[in-house]
C-alpha cells in the first residue's frame, strides 16, 4: 500500500445493530444484578485500585452492554477484590461477586 | 339562595372541583371545550406507578355527577367584572354569573413535529407518547407493525430553551419507563432502549417502576438526548446520539421511536390569561398569588387554579389541588358573608 503519510482512525461510533450480547446475557443469568446498575459511579469513587490505574467498575459494566469488553476487560486486572465497592453499592449489587463473574464468563 | 360556581375545564381538575364544591352547598357550572368530560384522562389508557386503568378513574369521578351543571362543546366569548361578580358569556349563547371562578384550564402536550429532527409525521415508524397511549387502548395503528427494536426519547420539547419550553415536564419520565414496560409486555422479543439526560423519578414507587424496568423487563436505558432521526432503505429508522456514560457517539436502528412529548400551557390558559389579565410565567403557566402558602389563588380577586394549568402535575395532585381550591373557594364565599 502507498503511505499517504495519514491513515484513517477507526470510528468511534458505538454501532449497536449488530451487537452480539451472548455473553452478557450469559453473565446476567448468572448474576441478574447486573442490570440493576444505574451508573451512579460510586464503586468507582471508593475504589482503591482505581486511583492508581485504569479501573472503572462502572465503565466495566457500560463497556459488556454496548459490546466494547475489549476497552475495559484487561482494567479488571488491577481489582484486588477488596470489596469496598460493594459496600457503596446504593442498588445493593454484590459488585465484588459480580467482578469474579465477568472474569469467569469473559474468560480473564 | 346557593351561590354559582364557574370551573372553566372539565378534565379531572375540574370534575373533581366541582364535586367538592357542590358537597359546600355551591352550585358548581363545569364548561369543557371538547364533547365530553375527562380531558386527557380520557386519552389515556393506564396510570403510573401502579398501572391503574385511567377509564375506571374517570368513571369513578363521572359516577357522581349530582347537583353539578355542565356544558360541553362550549368556549368562552367574554368575561366581565361587575363589583364582585364574574359575568361569562358562553358560545352557546348562555350566560352565567358567578363570584368565583376557578380556572382547571389544565396543559397540552408539545406539538412534536416541531423537533423536525425527530420526523414525526416525516417518518412513518415515529408516534408521540399520546399515539401510543391511544394504541394501548385500542391496539390500532398502522405505524406500529410487530416492532423488534423500539425506542423511547425522553425530553421531546420539553428542557429545551430552543423548543421555547425551559421547563421539565416532570411526569415523562415516569410514563415513559411506564410505556416501556407495557410495550415490552405486548412485543416480549422486542429490545426496547429509553434515551434519557435524567431520569426523574420523583414519587412514591416511581423508583422502584424503574427497578422493575431494568430488571424484570430488561428495558436499556441509555444517557443521552437522541441528535436526529433519519430512514435508511430498509425503511428502518437511524437513531443517533451520545451515549454520555461511555463518552462515544452512538448509532443504532428502530421499528418504533416513541417521543414523549412534552407537558405546555394550554392555548385556553393563554386565551383566558389575555382576556381577564392573569399574570403568567415564562413558561406560560398562571402564577397563583403565593407559590408555596396560596397554589390555588389567583392574583385577582374571584380567581382560583386547580391543577396543571399552574404547571405539570400528575393526576393525584391535580386531584388533591382541586380539592384544596374547593375548600378556598369556601373560605372565600365565608369572608364576603362576614
Amino acid at each position: 500500500m502507498i503511505d499517504f503519510g495519514f491513515a484513517l482512525t477507526p470510528s468511534a461510533t458505538l454501532q449497536i445493530d449488530n451487537l452480539d450480547n451472548k455473553l452478557f446475557e450469559q453473565l446476567r443469568n448468572i448474576e441478574p444484578d447486573v442490570a440493576k446498575c444505574m451508573a451512579c459511579g460510586s464503586c468507582t469513587a471508593s475504589c482503591s485500585a482505581g486511583n492508581y490505574t485504569e479501573l472503572n467498575l462502572r465503565k466495566v459494566i457500560l463497556s459488556l452492554q454496548r459490546g466494547r469488553e475489549q476497552d475495559t476487560l484487561n482494567s479488571l486486572k488491577s481489582c484486588m477484590l477488596c470489596g469496598k465497592c460493594n459496600i457503596v453499592c446504593p442498588r445493593g449489587i454484590n459488585t465484588r461477586h459480580l467482578i469474579l463473574s465477568i472474569c469467569k464468563v469473559y474468560n480473564i | 339562595m346557593k351561590e354559582n360556581v364557574v370551573i372553566i375545564g372539565g378534565g379531572p381538575s375540574g370534575i373533581e372541583a366541582a364535586r367538592r364544591i357542590r358537597n359546600f352547598g355551591y352550585t358548581p357550572i363545569l364548561i369543557e371545550k371538547e364533547l365530553r368530560l375527562g380531558g386527557h384522562l380520557a386519552q389515556w389508557d393506564r396510570l403510573f406507578p401502579e398501572g391503574v386503568y385511567a377509564k375506571e378513574v374517570l368513571q369513578t369521578l363521572l359516577s357522581d355527577m349530582d347537583g353539578i351543571k355542565w356544558f360541553t362543546d362550549v368556549q368562552i366569548l367574554t368575561i366581565n367584572r361587575l363589583k364582585d361578580t364574574y359575568v361569562i358569556k358562553l358560545t352557546n349563547g348562555i350566560s352565567v354569573q358567578s363570584k368565583a371562578v376557578l380556572i382547571t384550564t389544565g396543559f397540552q402536550l408539545f406539538q412534536a413535529e416541531k423537533k423536525e429532527e425527530y420526523g414525526y409525521g416525516i417518518y412513518n415508524h415515529v408516534i408521540t407518547n399520546a399515539d401510543l397511549e391511544r394504541y394501548f387502548q385500542n391496539r390500532k395503528d398502522s405505524r406500529i407493525d410487530d416492532p423488534k427494536v423500539i425506542g423511547f426519547v425522553h425530553c421531546v420539547g420539553s428542557r429545551d430553551e430552543k423548543a421555547g419550553n425551559r421547563q421539565c415536564s416532570k411526569v415523562c419520565c415516569a410514563t415513559a419507563v411506564k410505556q416501556a414496560c407495557e410495550i415490552k409486555q405486548l412485543y416480549p422479543d422486542a429490545t426496547v432502549y429509553c434515551f434519557y439526560m435524567d431520569l426523574r423519578m420523583f414519587g412514591r414507587r416511581y423508583e422502584d417502576m424503574y427497578l422493575e424496568a431494568q430488571q424484570k423487563y430488561g428495558i436499556r436505558f441509555i444517557r443521552g438526548r437522541v441528535s436526529e432521526v433519519s430512514e435508511n432503505h430498509e425503511g428502518r429508522l437511524v437513531v443517533k446520539a451520545e451515549d454520555t456514560l461511555f463518552g462515544r457517539p452512538l448509532r443504532l436502528s428502530m421499528d418504533l421511536l416513541v417521543l414523549m412529548s412534552g407537558i405546555v400551557s394550554s392555548h385556553q390558559s393563554q386565551e383566558l390569561a389575555k382576556m381577564i389579565k392573569l399574570p403568567v410565567g415564562e413558561d406560560g403557566f398562571f402564577l397563583p398569588q403565593n407559590t408555596i402558602l396560596e397554589p390555588c389563588k389567583s392574583q385577582k380577586q374571584g380567581i382560583f387554579f386547580a391543577g396543571a394549568c399552574t404547571g405539570p402535575k400528575t393526576i393525584p395532585e391535580s386531584l388533591s389541588e382541586a380539592r384544596a381550591a374547593a375548600v378556598a373557594i369556601n373560605d372565600y364565599f365565608n369572608t364576603m358573608t362576614e
